[in-house]
Parts: structure tokens; C-alpha cells; sequence
């Protein structure tokens, strides 16, 4: 056996975004794991983390959740990570970097990704108690804790971070000041008309903003903490907390140290292959000049340099010549765009404007001399925006006079993808042109927009262009003829979305119409049970009522989970995890006394499992007479809201979890969905119920709840969105209301949240617009359905029972209904029952299982 | 329908027709089981009042509950789903359309008119056979 070549030593200055997405170019590159053993030195405590995402972190975004680099990354690819410690200086000549505790690596390769620091003016006071920067979750932590004992808060900037930071200080609830020296917010991005209208949608928040002003002093108490500021106009700020964010510095010390060019204004000076002058360095992100001469603060150039130094690293090609620099984000509540020549510095250029201050809309377009889009800064309404970047990128003929570009939805003809050209980029982040996702559609033959983001990673960064994306890959996958079938089944040619609306409009209540008049052929196991909980969601009455009985599921129509030997389980609703030890008792007599399995769910309740259908009805009428409910275990229908114990008696709870819990499982219980629903409400941000894992989740904050959308656990984990924050208890309610609804009126069979939200065009934000603005204009619908379900609710079991046509299905035999079914036995396993195996020889359902 | 009021469903168990339960028992696209001899037999009535009776036995869990499947077409073939992994089976041939395995056995059944008490199984005569017995109903 030959022995494996040594591998290099590449030491990796920085664990930042564009750090980590080095980390991953690099290993993408087939040779790289066979060349290289990494050591990455990182000066915070943590691993790289989501930095754009910085300000969720107020609104109970975790720094674990922020996190970029999962450990299982690093074990794979063995790569050593050491926090906390910062690296302190470089010897080109031995090729050694020491770091500040003082241990040498050697490296064959060194990537600086040091990034940016945050400039702080140099006025009088910058550094007192009470001053603070913007750019770490350690800054973050600093301003939270600061902010508890003041009143005011200002901040120093006002660009895009500045106002971020102002967001962060409405969020912790001070009162807030922004202070920019140039005369309109947002100067790089937006022109004065745009800076208009943005700020006065950000005064109409409450925030004061003072433009064309210079802090000149920061004035401090006798405790030496922040008091006030003084500004160059003369006025004075009283404020107790300040945040300077008045743009970043590259940080170069590291490079100035060992001699390498920076430039004037800063910034290690490296050519297209991001290589400084020493072919052992290179320098990417916000530390590095690049070939073009400006330094990027903005992550997608960041990593488009990261990709071309890994391609490098790997024997492979990569180059950065510079980069796209629009944006598109949204800045308290407010949509922001600017794309391209934003100012039209291009000679000959001429500007196409719509203004509506009453609406909060401002659009204007830079077009060339030959006609052509160059750029254009978008404020209150970006939808535009996915289509005129690439647009403007190409430099290709408008596809329609630039008005109709600009004038409002309706108004004019819209710009639809098929008038972008192929090397338009869509994906800005990951830099994939529309000719990229044809590719995906037509030669790799992906035919779904989850299939093309896998292909190409587009729409996995920002997502702003999933959107275009999937109107791309429909047209695409129409144009090459291939039928994008979205029937539920043979039966029916429509979505359950569409039969949703089918049924609600006609009016239908039965099987045997939606048959006749929409559909072919018998059903299936497929169309049945979604028709009939689609009668069931639109308030049909009891699911075994008339023809409705046929369509369940065989769980739906027994009321109980089938097991694989044929025999049922049971699980009575225990709202919010709360019990007596009355409940308890009854439900262990109940267990004993049929002899069945008990095992503790995950939802905080009991589940009986052992039970033949003639045993059923006997388990539930002592079960309903002990006050106990059906637990809706079987359907596709609201599961369990578990609960933390929460204030009432945690040290650390802010509110009443388990009351809230409680409340809402009785207001939901017994919803039939598209799939089950699952919800958790937690009393503080520590998240002991795991709210974020589920459908819905709330979390309490010391004022009020932030509502959580799209969790999912089980084989595909997915955090759940920040819907709302700090929500009063009424609010609350009616949002997951709605947001329950409109998943039920929507979504596709089978489709829990998580995917039908990561499905759902516009997103969270349109989610949002949806339940919360009323966008659609259909909130007072979905609240008079919640409305009906609320009303018309009756525990299954209960009515089951009443009805003796009904209990008379609940037998082994009809012929013989007395006897149990000789098939379904048990044998026993640590003290209790378990289903027998094929073949082995145990005792017939009277088996006597009680060992103690 | 093979009689116009019907009241009875009987199955032929090799020997003889047996009544097995009541036609009211049955809700149309659903199935109950029965005990014939030491057989259990899901039986179903569709939309249409056609009768179907087929082994209760689910080859692919090995419980006895395709008597709980839901009915359906499957092209012009008439099917039960099991209940426990979702195999469709061809009602009248017991052929599984979804996996190669031999076909379920199937019975002849027929509804008749006089009533028969459903309540009481032990009066009914139970014959002791393994031939299938199924010419009248099988198609091949």
C-alpha cells in the first residue's frame, strides 16, 4: 500500500460568513480533502453565525440558531476550529502564524477573512458606559443588558445597519433617535426621494430622525455613564444608550504587520484570484481590496470571493473581478431596494420616477442613453425587484416602456420573466443566471423548484428570488411540453387547495356529488380521506355521520390508531399536558382493567395500546364518563399544545405557559387539516416546551408572545419563522386563527406547515400580509370558519357513543359480535403486554398480564 | 343488486349458502368481517350494491383487517386498500395490483331477502371446507 501524501496545512484567519462559506467551497472541490488539513482561528467565542440575520437575535432568534456551521461539518471534513482564539501575527519568511496564545502554526496556505470592525467617530465620550457597536452577538448581549435600566436610545448612522440597530432599541423598547450626517437616510442606497419616503415611514414607527447632523460630543453623568449627545445643528440628545454605526473598516492590521499592501482607504490588496502579493495569502470579504479597487461590505460579493479563492486553493480556476452590489432587505417593517446605477452616474442617464407619499411608495428607474435599464432604487414596494436587477444586469432592451415598469400592479403590463435573457442572474447570492436554471430543468431534468434549488443552489441564500425562480421552472417545464401534474390522484385532476375551494363554493357536504360532478372512477384510499377531512375542516358535523363514515381512514373510523397486530390504541386529551391525580388513576384503572400497554407520548399524554375494536367503546365510556375527551391521535387534526410549567411555577417563566397551552388546545381540538398539527407554548425564551419544533409555537416574552410558524420535527427538522413578536393574548389568537385556515384552505394533502410555507409564494412576508394586513381580503372568511369549528365542536367519542347505530360497527364480527378476534395476541414483555410474533406460542387475548 | 329488498347477506361457504350478516350492516365503500367456519371473511358493498367477500387476512402485516380498507376503482377495477400499508387488491379476484403475491382467496356472496337475526351466529351451520369454491365469482 502506497502511503497517503501528506496533506497541506492551510490556516484560515477569521470564522465569519464569508470564513465559513470558504470552508465550504473549498471541500465542494472533489481534490480538496485529500490536499488540505485546515486549522481555522476564530477571535469569537462561537462559530461562524448568520451576521445579516443579527437583529432577529432580539426577537428570540438564538445564537444557536444563528449559527452557519454545523459541528458535524467540521468532524466530516476535519477541519480543527479554535474559538476564542484570535490570530496575533504573521511570518511570511517561515510561513508562521502566531496566535495570541502565543502557539505557532505553520501554514502552506493562509486565508485572511478577518472582516470589518465597526468605525467609531472619535468624539469626545465615544467610550463611555452606555457606548456600543453593532456587530457581534457579544455587542448584542452588551445592548441588551444596557438597555434594561434606559429610557432613550440613539444611534449614531444612518444606514442600513443604523437603522438595523434602531430596530434592535424599538425592539427592546426605548425610544429612539437615529442621528446621519448626510442628508438622507440610507445615502449609499437611496436617492433623496427614496431617503423621503423611507423616512417617513420609519418617523411614522416613532423613531426620531435627525438627518444632516454630526455628533460632536457625547456627554456623561457623575457615574460616568452615557447622559446625553450633543450634534453639530446646535441640538442635544437626551440619551442613555448609544449605538455607533457609522460603517465598518477592514480589518488589515493583521497584513500591515507582515508587510503586505493595503490600500489608501484600506483593505489587503489582492488580484482576481483573491491572492495578495505573497502567492502563500490570500484575503477575502470585507478585510480585502479587490482587483477592481473598492472594498465590498456586502456578503454576496463576500462570497463570490470566497468561492474563487477555494476553486484556487483546489487546483482549480476561480476569479473575482468585482461584484453586483444591490440590495434588497427590508428595514423596520419598511421594503428597500436599490439595484445597479442607483444614482445614474452612467453619462447620459435618465431617471423614470413614480412617487406616492400618501402610499408610501417611491420608484425610480436609471435608464441609458441607449435605452436600457441601468438601475433604480425601490422603497415600500420591491415586488419588482427579482425581475429588474437582472434586468439592469444584462444590460438588454427594456421588455415594455420603463413606466409600465414602475406604475403600481394593474396599472400596467408587468415584466414577466420570459422577457429576461439567459444570462440575467436570478440567484445573486449564488450567482445562478437564468440560462443556469433552464439547464436544471431541461438537461437535468429537475421538474420542481426544490429539485432546481438542490441543482443549483439558487434561492438557498436571501431567497428574494425564489419566486422568479419557480415562475422560470413552470414556464420552462411547460415549454418542453412535460406535464407538471398536480392531481391528488387518478379520481380528481385538482389539488386538495383546489377541491378545498371546490367544495366550500358549491356548497357540497357529500362524497357521491364531488364524485359526479369533478371526478372519474370509484376513489381511492388517497381522495377519500382528504374529501372527507376537507367536509370535516369546513364543519360537515361528526366524521362517521352518513356517507362521511366510508371515506375515513381506518383510524378516523374506529377512533383509534391501528397497530400492526391489528388492535388499536387509545389516547384520551390531556389539554396542555395538565392532569389530576384523579385523571391519572382513572386512565391506569382503565389500562389495568383491559390490560392494556401505557406508554408516555411526546405530547405530554398517555397512550393506551392493546385495545380490539370491540373494546373500544367499553374503554371510552369509562374514559368519557372520568371527563375525558377524544385525543384526536388518529386523525389528521390537532395533536397536542404542550406546555412548559411556566411561571406559575418556574423561577425563570414571564408567563402563564401552561394557561395558554390549555386555551388553545380547546379552542383547536378536534380541527381536521391537510396533516396533523402539532403546537407547544413555552413561558420564557430557555424553551423547555420546544415550541420551535412545531406548527405553531409560542414563546412568552416579559410583554406579550412571539408567535412561531413552520416547525416541523420528525424526518426533515425544520425550525419554525417568527410570525410576530410580542403579541397581546387576543392578537395571538386570532393570528394562529387565520394562519391555521389558510394552511387548511391551501395546503396540499398530506403537506405539513413547514413544507406548504416553504412552498408558499411571497413566503413569510406574504404569510404575514396575509393573516395580519389582510392582503387577500379573506381574514373575516377564515375567521368565521374558526369561528364555526369553535361552535360546532363535540367530542367524537361522546357522540359516538350516543349514537348506537354507530357503536354497533365496533365489533371483531358481525356475525358474531360477542367474540373476540382469536388473531390479535399478546405476549408479555417487562411487566407488561406487547403484540405476539408470528409463530410464537402465547396465551389468546384473555391473557392474564398483570405480573405483579 | 341481485334482489330487489334485500335483507341478508349470504356467503357460500363450498358447501352451502351461509347468512353472514344483515345487508343494513353494510355501509356502502366499506367492509365488516365475518366468521365462517374457521374463516374470517371481509365483506363490502359498494356504492353501487355490488357484494364483495374476500380474505380478511392481510398478506403483507399478517393482521386480519382487510375487512377496515377503504373501497375504490383503480382504472375499471374495483379495489380494497388495506388499511395497514395501502396494497390494492382486485375485489372479485383477490389479486394484489400493487405487489406479486398470491391472490387473497374470495367468496361467492349474494344478498337475499328474508331477514336473517345477524345477532345470533351460533344457529347458522358452519361447513368445514378449504375449497375455495369461488367459480361463480372468480374472472380471469
Amino acid at each position: 500500500m502506497t502511503p497517503k501524501p501528506a496533506r497541506k496545512e492551510l490556516v484560515l484567519v477569521g470564522h465569519g460568513m464569508v470564513g465559513q462559506r470558504f470552508l465550504e467551497a473549498l471541500f465542494e472541490q472533489p481534490s480538496a480533502a485529500a490536499t488540505w488539513r485546515v486549522t481555522v482561528l476564530a477571535e469569537e467565542p462561537r462559530a461562524a453565525y448568520d451576521r445579516v440575520q443579527l437583529s432577529s437575535w432580539f426577537n428570540g432568534t438564538s445564537a444557536d440558531e444563528l449559527s452557519m456551521c454545523p459541528q458535524e461539518f467540521l468532524d466530516e471534513h476535519g477541519i480543527e476550529l479554535r474559538c476564542s482564539e484570535p490570530a496575533a501575527k504573521v511570518d511570511r519568511g517561515a510561513r508562521i502564524v502566531t496566535t495570541a496564545s502565543g502557539e505557532r502554526l505553520p501554514y502552506d496556505a493562509l486565508v485572511l477573512a478577518t472582516g470589518s470592525y465597526p468605525f467609531v467617530p472619535p468624539v469626545p465620550g465615544h467610550d463611555a458606559d452606555g457606548c456600543h457597536v453593532y456587530r457581534t452577538i457579544e455587542d448584542l448581549e452588551g445592548i441588551r443588558a444596557d438597555a434594561k435600566g434606559a429610557r432613550v436610545g440613539a444611534v449614531v448612522g444612518g444606514g442600513l445597519l443604523g437603522l438595523e440597530a434602531a430596530g434592535a432599541l424599538i425592539a427592546l423598547g426605548l425610544e429612539t433617535h437615529v442621528v446621519e450626517f448626510a442628508p438622507r437616510l440610507m445615502a449609499l442606497q437611496v436617492d433623496d426621494g427614496g431617503g423621503d419616503v423611507l423616512r417617513r415611514k420609519i418617523e411614522d414607527m416613532g423613531v426620531r430622525v435627525h438627518t444632516g447632523a454630526g455628533t460632536q460630543r457625547i456627554d456623561t453623568g457623575d457615574d460616568g455613564r452615557v447622559r446625553s449627545m450633543a450634534l453639530s445643528d446646535g441640538s442635544e440628545i437626551e440619551a442613555d444608550l448609544v449605538i455607533f454605526s457609522a460603517g465598518v473598516r477592514p480589518r488589515d492590521q493583521l497584513a500591515r504587520d507582515c508587510g503586505l499592501p493595503v490600500g489608501e482607504r484600506g483593505g489587503i490588496v489582492v488580484n482576481e484570484q483573491c491572492r495578495t502579493e505573497d502567492p502563500h495569502v490570500w484575503a477575502i470579504g470585507e478585510c480585502a481590496q479587490t482587483v477592481d479597487g473598492r472594498v465590498y461590505g456586502l456578503v454576496a460579493p463576500g462570497y463570490a470571493m470566497a468561492e474563487a479563492a477555494a476553486r484556487e486553493l483546489a487546483d482549480g480556476e476561480g476569479s473575482f473581478t468585482g461584484a453586483d452590489t444591490s440590495t434588497k432587505l427590508k428595514l423596520l417593517g419598511v421594503d428597500v431596494a436599490s439595484f445597479g446605477d442607483a444614482h445614474g452616474a452612467a453619462e447620459g442617464a435618465l431617471d423614470v420616477v413614480y412617487a406616492n407619499s400618501r402610499a408610501g411608495v417611491y420608484k425610480k428607474l436609471v435608464i441609458g442613453a441607449d435605452g436600457a435599464l441601468l438601475g433604480g432604487v425601490l422603497v415600500g414596494d420591491t415586488e419588482s425587484y427579482a425581475v429588474l436587477r437582472p434586468l439592469a444586469a444584462s444590460g438588454t432592451p427594456l421588455p415594455a416602456p420603463p413606466e409600465q415598469l414602475v406604475l403600481p400592479a394593474g396599472s400596467g403590463a408587468p415584466a414577466g420573466p420570459i422577457a429576461l435573457p439567459d444570462e440575467a442572474v436570478v440567484c445573486s447570492c449564488h450567482n445562478v443566471s437564468k440560462g443556469a436554471i433552464k439547464a436544471a430543468v431541461h438537461e437535468n431534468g429537475c421538474a420542481s423548484v426544490p429539485e432546481v434549488k438542490k441543482c443549483t443552489k439558487a434561492g438557498t441564500g436571501c431567497g428574494s428570488c425564489v419566486k422568479l425562480m419557480s415562475t422560470i421552472v413552470t414556464d420552462e417545464l411547460a415549454a418542453s411540453g412535460v406535464e407538471v401534474s398536480t392531481a391528488l390522484c387518478e379520481h380528481f385532476p385538482h389539488t386538495r387547495a383546489e377541491l378545498y375551494e371546490i367544495i366550500q363554493v358549491k356548497g357540497i357536504t357529500d362524497f357521491s356529488r364531488v364524485l359526479a360532478e369533478h371526478g372519474t372512477g370509484e376513489g381511492c384510499d388517497i381522495c377519500k380521506p382528504t374529501v372527507g377531512s376537507i367536509l370535516a375542516s369546513l364543519g360537515g358535523g361528526h366524521i362517521l355521520a352518513g356517507e362521511q363514515a366510508a371515506l375515513q381512514d381506518t383510524n378516523d373510523h374506529f377512533l383509534a390508531n391501528l397497530q400492526r397486530n391489528g388492535s388499536y390504541s387509545v389516547v384520551p386529551r390531556v389539554p396542555g399536558g395538565e392532569i389530576t391525580p384523579e385523571g391519572l388513576i382513572v386512565i391506569g384503572e382503565i389500562a389495568r382493567d383491559f390490560g392494556l400497554y401505557t406508554k408516555i407520548t411526546g405530547g405530554q399524554r398517555i397512550d393506551l395500546f392493546g385495545a380490539r375494536v370491540d373494546q373500544l367503546p367499553p374503554i371510552w365510556k369509562r374514559l368519557v364518563e372520568a371527563g375525558f375527551e377524544s385525543g384526536h391521535a388518529y386523525g389528521k387534526a390537532l395533536r397536542t399544545v404542550k406546555s412548559c410549567v411556566g411561571e406559575t411555577w418556574c423561577r425563570y417563566g414571564v408567563q402563564d405557559s401552561v394557561g395558554l397551552a390549555i386555551e388553545l388546545e380547546l379552542r383547536y381540538r378536534g380541527l381536521r387539516a391537510p396533516h396533523k398539527l402539532k403546537s407547544a407554548v413555552s413561558g420564557c425564551a430557555r424553551e423547555c416546551a420546544e415550541a420551535q419544533s412545531k406548527d405553531f409555537g409560542i414563546i412568552a416574552t416579559s410583554t406579550g408572545w412571539n408567535l412561531y410558524v413552520g416547525g416541523n420535527g420528525g424526518m426533515t427538522p425544520r425550525h419554525a419563522d417568527l410570525l410576530a413578536a410580542d403579541l397581546d393574548r387576543e392578537t395571538l389568537i386570532r393570528t394562529i386563527d387565520r394562519f391555521l385556515m389558510f394552511y387548511i384552505r391551501t395546503a396540499d394533502r398530506l403537506e405539513r406547515t413547514a413544507p406548504w410555507l416553504e412552498r408558499l409564494e411571497g413566503g413569510l412576508d406574504h404569510l404575514r400580509e396575509v393573516v395580519m394586513d389582510d392582503s387577500l381580503g379573506i381574514c373575516e372568511d377564515l375567521d368565521e370558519l374558526m369561528g364555526r369549528h369553535i361552535e360546532t365542536y363535540e367530542d367524537e367519542w361522546a357522540a359516538t357513543l350516543a349514537d348506537p347505530d354507530r357503536v354497533r360497527r365496533f365489533v371483531s364480527f358481525a356475525n358474531a359480535p360477542g367474540t373476540p378476534d382469536p388473531t390479535v395476541r399478546f405476549a408479555p414483555e417487562r411487566d407488561q403486554i406487547r403484540p405476539a410474533r408470528p409463530g410464537e406460542l402465547v396465551a389468546g387475548p384473555a391473557l392474564e398480564v398483570r405480573t405483579r | 343488486m341481485s334482489t330487489a329488498n334485500p335483507a341478508t347477506v349470504e356467503i357460500h361457504d363450498g358447501a352451502e349458502w351461509q347468512p353472514v350478516c344483515a345487508w343494513a350492516d353494510l355501509v356502502p365503500g366499506r367492509g365488516v368481517a365475518v366468521l365462517v367456519g374457521g374463516d374470517q371473511i371481509a365483506v363490502y358493498r359498494d356504492r353501487a350494491g355490488q357484494l364483495y367477500a374476500i380474505d380478511n387476512h392481510d398478506p403483507f402485516s399478517g393482521a386480519y383487517v382487510m375487512s377496515r380498507g377503504i373501497l375504490g376503482s383503480r382504472g375499471d377495477v374495483p379495489v380494497v386498500m388495506s388499511p395497514m400499508y395501502k396494497q390494492a387488491f382486485d375485489l372479485r379476484t383477490g389479486t394484489c395490483l400493487d405487489e406479486q403475491i398470491p391472490a387473497l382467496r374470495v367468496w361467492p356472496v349474494r344478498a337475499s331477502e328474508s331477514a336473517c337475526d345477524s345477532a345470533s351466529p351460533l344457529s347458522m351451520p358452519v361447513a368445514e371446507t378449504s375449497q375455495p369454491a369461488a367459480a361463480g365469482v372468480r374472472e380471469t
